[in-house]
């Protein structure tokens, strides 16, 4: 049996609707992420949207290609990225006397300010970091291959 | 100083994916040895600030309880945190030892980040004042748990790891199951109110149910009798390091939740009048102390040994916490703290034989107490501890169980805590026969002592002989505790 | 029956089959698929105590635009499973892990096979 990969290239058009659907998906995924303090939505399912969007690229295209678009290290230093800046913003909070992730504190002058802005950034953290897990948890599970083989040091277990 | 309370928790919490990127061992061993010496000062500063002037409370990102999350630390929980933040501040130093599989493959960050992480979400477990975030953070520290467990130098750590995911989810989704019945019958998660609103509709199906789930899910994560399978497994498969921290702090952060439930959250009355869960623990706890110590002889595995003798120890707390009375849950809560030491050391003792025979079966322990005389004292030391010899930490909450069931007017009860500890000295005696008064293999070669588990397992055992003679701060503050449970005034 | 009454009976159904599972089956892959269907249960269990009869979606609409007073469904256990939704994708993730690791190890998911290799070598 050949590679998927391979046989992927002859499916014309599951490469063709994908190419032209993937830009779509992201876009939506980034709506629903900016959106999401005025209406239904958030980090979460943004970050699950994106993920999907660059999972389909990297079943369609093969795992190498998706690499190119997104390297593996890019992933670990985005999951610890987001849930760095989720923290950051509540350390901040704490710095500037206030309650851990008091969002009220992070505009002196405007409290409702204030917590749209701790809800962007920490809803941007809770996404970064949902991206790059759910990317992560793919390229680990579809990078170990079928047969047993020996472990390397790049299969994390995570 | 509230701010502190945050810390406790938000320290290893933030630390732990900054030791992800570090990458290097050594950077990541001293990182992670600030950020737990860092988050056991912060417990520290937290408990004497509870013991001079009263629970604290803090409403996380400025919203007020009940509607926020709220984080309370009172005198049971500070004491719990105390003991969590300083096991892991002991036992991190050992590092994660040269045989496991992390070492194996270079990738010694991946045991700095799952410790790390495990230890904040024992921390959330313990200082929330929330009950859905206790399901979070038991979560995390269960996740975290998991990749520990499978780091063991054996294969079969894999599946040991395997069953307690399996066995450790369906305890996590029991104890969601008993939240979300709780909240569905007051419509609140903050377990003060929870405790206000309870005691109205005692009298539903639901309340009782909840009650169940909940009851089960923490009994599987504390390995009460029955439910104890995966406890053998874990803790003979994992490094020991991990079974040293995990031993002396997953268990005791499960009984605490227990404590919390019965006590403050359902309330004593309806538990014990109502349900009679004294009915159920009491004999299983009997059983428990019993059939570990029994199974523990039996074993020719060093750490298994232990690992049975755990779920012993687990009997004695829980049968301290189905009295009901001042004088058990005293004896309760103090073994919580003197079983940490106690346990903590001696796994942390096998570390050292580990690194050293790359063994811990029982044959291969003979003539030991020459080779290695230091670790070989240290474990007879903890292992009087076990027993429950005068003047070593496990004769002081022995002292209040027995206490507890002469107030019951039990003299059956008293009786069997003596018997159970006689059984103890049976599976150490096996080990003490081996280790001194059996000469070592004639090719043995020379060994010395273990480099980096020594001294914690050291501390940890002197520890144990401390809080054996000076009882009165280790049991004034679980005395404290347990009348504040059972009541009475602060 | 009335609606109240039999979305807890999907509930404790799925609770049941996805507990059989984890229990009876042998193969590890089976065992994951048994735990994630308990704790889907749970999610629906919390999900329908949210909902209030009539109530609608939790969104803030303006007080001139509906002549009514508006009732809204509870959002509370929807946030709360959106973090089971999390724990459950990260259990799952972690076993599946451990499970290809076994699997690399020792050739099989089964849990009687792998029963049988360690007690040959043991």
């Amino acid at each position: 049996m050949r590679p998927l990969a391979m046989r992927m290239r002859e499916k014309v058009v599951l490469r063709v609707v994908s190419r032209s659907f993937i830009p779509f998906v992201l876009l939506f995924g980034f709506y629903v992420q900016f959106h999401g303090d005025f209406g239904p939505g958030g980090g979460f399912q943004a970050g699950v949207i994106v993920a999907a969007g660059l999972i389909l690229y990297a079943m369609i295209f093969g795992l190498d290609a998706a690499r190119l678009v997104v390297p593996q290290r890019w992933t670990e230093i985005g999951a610890v990225v987001g849930v760095l800046l989720y923290g950051g913003v509540g350390a901040l909070s704490l710095l500037l006397g206030g309650n851990f992730l008091d969002y009220n504190l992070l505009d002196s002058h405007d409290p409702m300010h204030g917590q749209h802005l701790g809800i962007l950034l920490v809803e941007l953290g809770v996404g970064i970091t949902v991206t790059s897990v759910m990317i992560m948890i793919y390229y680990v599970f579809a990078g170990r291959g079928v047969g047993a083989r020996p472990p390397t040091a790049a299969d994390a277990e995570r | 100083m509230t701010q502190l309370v945050p810390l406790q928790v938000v320290i290893p919490l933030l630390a732990a994916p900054i030791c992800l990127l570090l990458r290097d061992r050594r950077y990541a061993y001293v990182f992670s040895l600030a950020v737990v010496w860092a988050t056991f000062a912060v417990s520290v500063a937290l408990l004497g600030q509870v013991l001079g002037s009263g629970p604290l409370s803090y409403a996380m990102g400025g919203w007020a309880p009940p509607f926020g999350i709220e984080y309370r630390v009172d005198t049971l929980n500070a004491f719990v945190l105390l003991i969590v933040a300083g096991i892991a501040a002991v036992v991190l130093p050992a590092g994660v030892g040269p045989g496991s599989r992390a070492a194996q493959d270079g990738r010694e960050y991946i045991f700095y980040t799952a410790f790390l992480l495990c230890l904040a979400g024992l921390l959330g477990v313990t200082i929330t004042g929330d009950a859905f975030n206790v399901f979070v953070f038991l979560e995390i520290s269960s996740l975290a748990s998991y990749v520990l467990v499978s780091l063991g130098d054996d294969r079969r750590a894999f599946v040991a790891a395997f069953s307690y995911l399996i066995v450790g989810t369906i305890g996590g989704t029991f104890i969601l199951i008993g939240i979300g019945l709780a909240y569905q019958m007051t419509g609140t998660l903050n377990m003060e109110d929870l405790a206000a609103r309870l005691p109205l509709v005692t009298d539903q199906r639901t309340t009782r149910v909840a009650f169940a789930f909940l009851t089960i899910g923490i009994a599987i994560k504390l390995a009460v009798f029955p439910l104890h399978q995966w406890l053998p497994n874990a803790y003979s498969q994992a490094p020991a390091v991990v079974s040293a921290f995990l031993s002396a702090t997953g268990t005791k952060v499960a009984y605490y939740l227990l404590v919390r439930f019965v006590f403050t959250i359902f309330g004593a009355g309806f538990v014990f009048g109502a349900l009679h869960l004294d009915a159920i623990l009491m004999p299983l706890s009997i059983a428990a102390m019993f059939l570990g110590s029994i199974a523990a002889i039996y074993q020719t595995d060093l750490k298994r040994l232990l690992a049975y003798s755990s779920i012993a120890q687990v009997g004695y707390m829980t049968l301290g916490l189905s009295m009901a009375s001042i004088d058990g849950l005293t004896g309760g809560i103090v073994h919580l703290f003197n079983h940490a030491l106690m346990k903590g050391g001696l796994f942390l003792v096998v570390a050292c034989v580990a690194e050293r025979l790359h063994s811990t079966r029982l044959v291969d322990l003979r003539g030991l107490g020459r080779r290695m005389p230091i670790t070989t004292a240290a474990f007879v030391i903890g292992g009087l501890g076990l027993i429950g010899v005068p003047g070593t930490a496990g004769f002081v909450s022995k002292w209040y169980l027995v206490l507890g069931a002469l107030e019951r007017d039990s003299i059956l009860l008293a009786f069997l805590i003596l018997l159970s500890s006689l059984l103890a000295v049976v599976y150490l005696w096996r080990i003490v026969e081996l280790a001194y008064f059996q000469a070592p293999d004639a090719d043995a070669a020379p060994i010395r002592e273990a480099s980096s588990s020594l001294i914690p397992a050291c501390v940890l055992i002197a520890a144990t002989l401390y809080f054996g003679i000076f009882t009165e701060w280790s049991a004034g503050v679980a005395r404290s505790a347990a009348i504040w449970l059972m009541g009475g005034p602060v | 029956m009335e609606l109240g009454v039999w979305n807890y009976w999907v509930v404790i159904i799925l609770m049941m089959i996805g507990l059989y599972t984890v229990i009876a089956r042998e193969n590890m892959i089976k065992k994951i698929m048994g735990l994630n269907l308990f704790q889907v249960s749970v999610i629906m269990l919390y999900i329908t105590m949210g909902k209030v009869d009539g109530g609608t979606a939790p969104i803030v609409v303006e007080a001139s635009h509906t002549a009514s007073p508006v009732i809204y469904s509870n959002p509370v256990p929807h946030v709360l499973m959106l973090t089971a939704i999390v724990v459950g994708v990260a259990v799952t993730a972690v076993g599946l892990a451990l499970v290809v690791r076994i699997r690399e190890t020792y050739g099989t998911i089964e849990e009687a096979e792998i029963a049988e290799i360690e007690g040959d070598a043991a």
